[in-house]
């Protein structure tokens, strides 16, 4: 049994290693959502990368399950304040999907079925850190997770991992996304504890 | 799937903390389908990371509310107007 109580304190020290700071260690797999889960047939699921001059770059289901895939088991952390250890997963690394895509733009803002948002700088998706995961524990990914697919991208905080991906927009700069613009941190980086504005 | 759908009095303790008159009896008018609703009957999600109140006619965001450990970011901008029932003027004048 755990030592550490979620509670409502401030900055706490984890006494976990591997947990980030004000974290505490579950389980189970709480389900957050903010709006109603979009089902998405996926026949008509479609991903689209769209650059800043407005080419877009789409795969169906199909030419998606064609790509290669990679099973990462990563630690994942909660702006809630739960952490999880030790989750895999089975997607396609961003890499794979900028491949051929040329871009100049450093910022991108993450969409997801039902309109869901997030900002991620391009840098923080790219070189192994991020994948589009369709594959939970070995299973398709449940709608109340975000399947048929979402975004893990496991260094920041899990609301940046959007839930239904389904595509991803180059920026020139840095805008807000669904959370960001009602008080969340732009960034959200758990080992800096940079949950709000101004964090 | 609704398992975590709530309703806007869910959001009574925290909208009071921010307002000083009860907002879940106020008509919020939806900014997307322009539709009227009382903020008690908006379609909330939450409570975290925070509160995701929608309009009951297209789904639309009307408010969102995050409340941080020292701070409450109200947003919105999914908006048109709040309508708040206020006391008669004429009370102040006769006071």
């Amino acid at each position: 049994m755990s030592i550490i109580s979620p509670g409502f304190g401030g900055r706490r020290r984890s006494s976990q290693p591997d947990l980030p700071p004000g974290q505490y260690l579950t389980h189970d797999f709480p389900v957050l959502s903010a709006g109603p889960t979009p089902r998405i047939p996926l026949d008509r699921w479609q991903f689209t990368v769209t650059d800043e001059t407005g080419a877009k770059h789409s795969w169906s289901w199909q030419e998606f399950q064609a790509l290669p895939a990679e099973d990462v088991t990563v630690d994942i952390h909660c702006v809630t304040k739960w952490s999880k250890l030790g989750t895999t997963w089975r997607g396609v690394s961003i890499d794979t999907l900028f491949e051929n895509i040329e871009t100049t733009a450093d910022y991108t803002m993450v969409h997801g079925y039902g309109g869901y948002t997030t900002n991620v700088p391009l840098e923080d998706l790219l070189d192994g850190k991020a994948w589009v995961a369709y594959q939970f524990d070995g299973e398709p990914l449940a709608p109340e997770h975000g399947g048929p697919a979402r975004l893990v991208v496991p260094h920041l905080y899990f609301w940046k991992s959007a839930k239904w991906v389904n595509g991803i927009e180059m920026l020139q700069q840095d805008e807000p996304g669904f959370w960001e613009e009602a008080g969340y941190h732009m960034y959200g980086d758990p080992w800096r504890e940079q949950r709000y504005q101004g964090d | 799937m609704s398992e975590h759908e709530l309703d806007g009095n869910a959001m009574a303790g925290d909208l009071r903390e921010v307002f000083a008159v009860d907002v879940t009896t106020a008509v919020a008018t939806c900014g997307g389908c322009g539709e009227p609703s009382v903020v008690a009957r908006l379609r909330v999600w939450g409570p975290a990371p925070g509160l995701v109140a929608r309009c009951p006619s297209c789904d639309d965001v009307v408010l969102r509310l995050v409340r941080g450990p020292e701070r409450a970011w109200l947003d919105l901008r999914g908006a048109v107007s709040l309508q708040v029932a206020m006391p008669p003027l004429s009370t102040v004048a006769e006071g």
